[in-house]
């Protein structure tokens, strides 16, 4: 199962970065993606739309971030956790 | 070029019904801040707002009246009733000779009908109705509020709405003040009125995660985000020898405005265009930062807008930056958005009217990023000269101006 989730995050992230999934490097940040905040807005709604679950995700969150966003990884597994605690 | 001076008032918010009721709520620092009523709220997952409550439409219009009044038209009209009343100017209730002629309305809103829109369009998409109400279009448009005033008031001189968001009342207000200081109007009522806090306005906010699910805390170092409010404020803006001719109390003078864009972001402010648009409404009324004792700031409580705006203020007023007070009302008030200039101009005439300094509430930690002279959770008695009102709007619009006590 973790793998189909995986890829459908990964294909989520790499459509707003405009590249392939198998060009998404995991060790990436969102920065170095070209993906600002609006980006990210986006893939969390993507990834709520496809996967039917509601993420805590608030902009002004300063330190403890409801999850983790500082690499594509980090951000894969953040989500996955989301999504099988829902599940 | 003519002066300018201000001589009535009238608003209705979170705070209260009337001038009055709102002042007593920044003197006492009242957040009205809570718990929305308003349909389908369950989806919503942000259920606060600054709502205006114990409101009931029917005790100030008529059922006529209501069918062509969106509840922001509504807000415009109660609050420039009691603006043009204070005022003194129209006794019957209604401007004649040559304050008619060339009198007018500019009135900011971002939303317009946005409830009317939100109920429209329920019915036909959701509730399966076929045909809305015939009048439909004259009361969702922009410009029904500063229309409506117009024919109440009888005012037939230059008169229309302003959309720039968050600045729309801050924009609409520079208008009104460069139409009476060329001496093209002798009078405007100018402000701003928004009625947001339907399913399908705070819906669209939600998408953007930058509303708290709290409390509005500006510039303290825990804040999580804006607060939606709604309501409308109203003012008089009277050329400065008319006013004095007919012995009218002033409540303060319009002595600057700028406004900017910082071509830069959609949503992000910039530094820049914040320090250009202050810069520019100081020189404009040709004054010295150093004069300027009181910004009433956007102060929205997000991340982004405090860090940003804080910085602005550092790089305009240089060591003056600690030595005058900061406050953001929209703790208070919430976030009105095109009509939040209107709301907090209020609290500008009241620091150099009555020396009383609207507090910014629910402040708890200090944040090294916005280290300014913050006027927390109580209000304080100071004497001000000059006042700034900073608006800074989604897509970059940045609208400031500069008042003068009298």
């Amino acid at each position: 199962m973790s793998d189909e989730i995986t890829q459908k995050i990964r294909a989520i992230i790499a459509a707003q970065a405009l590249i392939e999934p198998d060009d998404l490097d995991d060790s990436a940040s969102l920065e170095t993606l070209g993906l600002d905040s609006l980006a990210l807005l986006e893939v969390v709604f993507a990834i709520e739309e496809q996967f039917g679950i509601s993420i805590p995700f608030n902009a002004n969150d300063s330190a403890g971030q409801s999850f983790d966003t500082s690499s594509v990884g980090g951000m894969i597994e953040a989500f996955r956790g989301l999504i099988a605690k829902s599940a | 070029m003519k002066r300018v001076v201000i001589t009535g008032r009238g608003s209705i918010n979170a705070l209260g019904h009337d001038v009055s009721e709102t002042l007593r709520g920044f003197r006492h620092a009242r957040a009205g801040i809570g718990p929305l009523k308003i349909r389908d709220l369950a989806r919503l997952g942000i259920r606060i707002g600054a709502a205006v409550t114990d409101y009931r439409e029917d005790a100030y219009f008529s059922r006529q009246e209501l069918a062509l009044f969106d509840r922001f038209t509504q807000f415009a009209l109660l609050a420039a009733n009691e603006a043009v009343s204070e005022s003194g100017l129209a006794p019957e209730g209604r401007f004649d000779g040559a304050l008619a002629e060339r009198g007018g309305v500019i009135l900011g809103t971002a939303g317009g009908g946005l409830g009317t829109q939100d109920d429209n369009f329920r019915a036909v998409y959701k509730d399966g109705k076929s045909r809305v109400h015939p009048l439909v279009v004259p009361r969702l448009m922009n410009n029904a509020a500063a229309s409506h005033l117009s024919m109440r008031f009888n005012l037939k001189g230059p008169t229309y709405s302003v959309a720039s968001a968050c600045a729309s009342s801050n924009h609409a207000m520079g208008q009104a003040f460069n139409l009476v200081r060329l001496g093209q109007s002798p009078v405007m009522l100018t402000g701003g009125a928004e009625a947001m806090l339907c399913f399908g306005g705070i819906k669209a906010w939600e998408g953007l995660r930058v509303l708290s699910p709290d409390a509005c805390r500006p510039f303290s170092k825990d804040r999580n985000g804006m607060v939606l409010g709604e309501g409308a404020a109203v003012f008089v803006f009277e050329e400065f020898e008319h006013a004095r001719a007919r012995g009218a109390r002033m409540l303060a003078e319009v002595v600057g405005f700028a406004m900017c864009a910082d071509a830069g972001d959609i949503v992000s402010p910039r530094k820049e265009g914040a320090v250009r648009a202050m810069q520019g409404a100081l020189r404009d009324a040709g004054l010295a930062p150093e004069s300027v004792g009181y910004i009433n700031a956007h102060g929205t409580g997000t991340r982004v807008n405090d860090r940003s705006e804080s910085a602005a203020i550092h790089a305009v007023f240089g060591a003056h930056a600690r030595h005058l007070a900061v406050s953001s009302t929209k703790s208070m008030h919430g976030h009105l958005i095109g009509a939040t200039g209107a709301v907090e101009l209020l609290a500008c005439i009241m620091a150099l009217d009555e020396g009383v300094i609207a507090p910014t509430v629910g402040y708890r930690v200090p944040d090294p990023e916005c280290a300014l002279d913050v006027v927390v959770n109580a209000a304080r008695e100071a004497p001000v000269e000059v006042a700034l009102s900073n608006a800074f709007a989604f897509g970059g619009l940045n609208a400031v101006l500069a008042l003068r006590r009298v």
